[in-house]
């Protein structure tokens, strides 16, 4: 499972990414994570706000900072 | 409404700390206590509503409506304009938003009403607003921060700017529209609080040092000492409290309970108004944001025609409110 955060590196992407490593960590899933800070490569994923948040190229999670029990839910979806 | 509020700043005030009733110190004391238990209980009820409302107008969303009307220019001046009131903006989506709105074919001049009004009309500001000056006030401030962000955006649409946009926005091809879940009713609930609580807990600081300055104001400064020079009748006053409110950014939070005590000493309240609303739509961050998508030409004219426009309506409302 690939997920990406798309953020531009401001605080609430930050809080977003540790949300996801510890979501991954203790649903014990096999998940690589990655950064997208890259403005143009946000946009082409049609997201406007940002932290957001995708999961095998789909976006799930746009402008908000979900919590580690929110990952876990979608991880596990 | 408020009763409790101050028989509880008197209690403590006078009674726990023991400092007399007519003293300087107790009423600037007083003051204090009772001012920022009633603002922060306004700034939670406000900040919730507009989020919550907020909740249900994410950016997407918005810009299809834009998209649907970019027929009828005058029309989408407007909307954008009023959906600046009620889609969740920070300053760090300023660029996404701004690409994702232009690829849409939403024409510049309605994009740039929407960034002027997003930022201007914002939870926090409104919140103070109406804490400290009143619903007049925070309504006139409303409508203000539209009529600019309607008005400027058509004259920035009207000067043909788009090749001062920066060239790759128009050449991003946006991956077809992916559909965003949206969150049940009882996410948004409580979505809101949770970004409520952190909002509050980002500005408080900000908010009790604005308020015990004006506190300190309160006790010794008579009203109506500061009338000489920044009253209605200096004419420079509305220009230079615009060009000090505009590097003044991110910190309504601080700068409006200060306002709010400078009007009591006598600045003009169209004065006060536009120092506001300098501070809150034209941000530092938020123009070095920008500067990726426009080129410096374009970001120069966006600040002058806001901060004009700004200046205007200093000056509009201190001939009209006597």
């Amino acid at each position: 499972m690939i997920i990406k955060i798309l953020g531009t590196g401001c605080k609430r992407c930050k809080a977003l990414e540790q949300n996801v490593r510890e979501a991954i960590s203790s649903a014990q899933v096999n998940a690589t994570v990655e950064k997208v800070e890259d403005i143009p490569s946000i946009v082409r994923y049609g997201v406007m706000s940002t932290p957001a948040l995708t999961i095998d190229e789909k976006v799930v999670s746009a402008g908000k900072v979900l919590s580690v029990d929110e990952v876990v839910g979608l991880l596990k979806k | 409404m408020f009763t409790p509020i101050q028989i509880f700043a008197d209690w403590l005030v006078y009674n726990i700390f023991g400092i007399a009733q007519d003293s300087k110190l107790g009423s600037a004391l007083n003051f204090f206590v009772f001012d920022s238990i009633k603002i922060f209980i306004l700034l939670l009820i406000i900040i919730y509503a507009i989020t919550f409302l907020r909740s249900f107008f994410p950016p997407e969303k918005t810009r299809k409506i834009l998209a649907k009307n970019k027929g009828n220019i005058f029309i989408g001046h407007i909307l954008a304009a009023l959906l600046g009131i009620v889609t969740p903006f920070c300053s760090c989506s300023a660029v996404p938003l701004f690409i994702g709105f232009v690829e849409a074919g939403i024409p510049l001049g309605v994009t740039f009403s929407y960034l002027i009004a997003a930022p201007m009309v914002n939870e926090v500001a409104l919140g103070l607003l109406y804490g400290l000056f009143g619903w007049k006030i925070a309504l006139i401030y409303i409508a203000s921060g539209e009529m600019i962000a309607i008005v400027g955006g058509i004259i920035l649409g009207k000067m043909k700017l788009e090749k001062y946009v920066e060239g790759y926005v128009y050449k991003m091809n946006v991956k077809a529209d992916q559909d965003i879940p949206d969150p049940s009713m009882k996410e948004k609930l409580l979505d809101s609080w949770v970004f409520t609580w952190d909002l509050i807990k980002k500005i408080w600081i900000y908010v009790i040092i604005g308020i015990a300055i004006g506190g300190v104001m309160h006790g010794w400064i008579p009203a109506g000492a500061l009338a000489e020079y920044a009253g209605k009748d200096n004419p420079f006053a509305v220009l230079i409290a615009v060009l000090i409110g505009i590097p003044l950014y991110s910190n309504a939070a601080g700068v409006i309970p200060l306002v709010s005590e400078l009007t009591r000493a006598g600045v003009a309240t169209g004065t006060a108004l536009s120092f506001m609303m300098a501070v809150t739509a034209l941000s530092l961050p938020e123009m070095i944001l920008l500067r990726r998508v426009l080129k410096p030409k374009l970001l120069a004219i966006f600040i002058t025609i806001v901060g004009l426009g700004i200046v205007f309506t200093g000056y509009l409302f201190n001939f009209i409110i006597a």
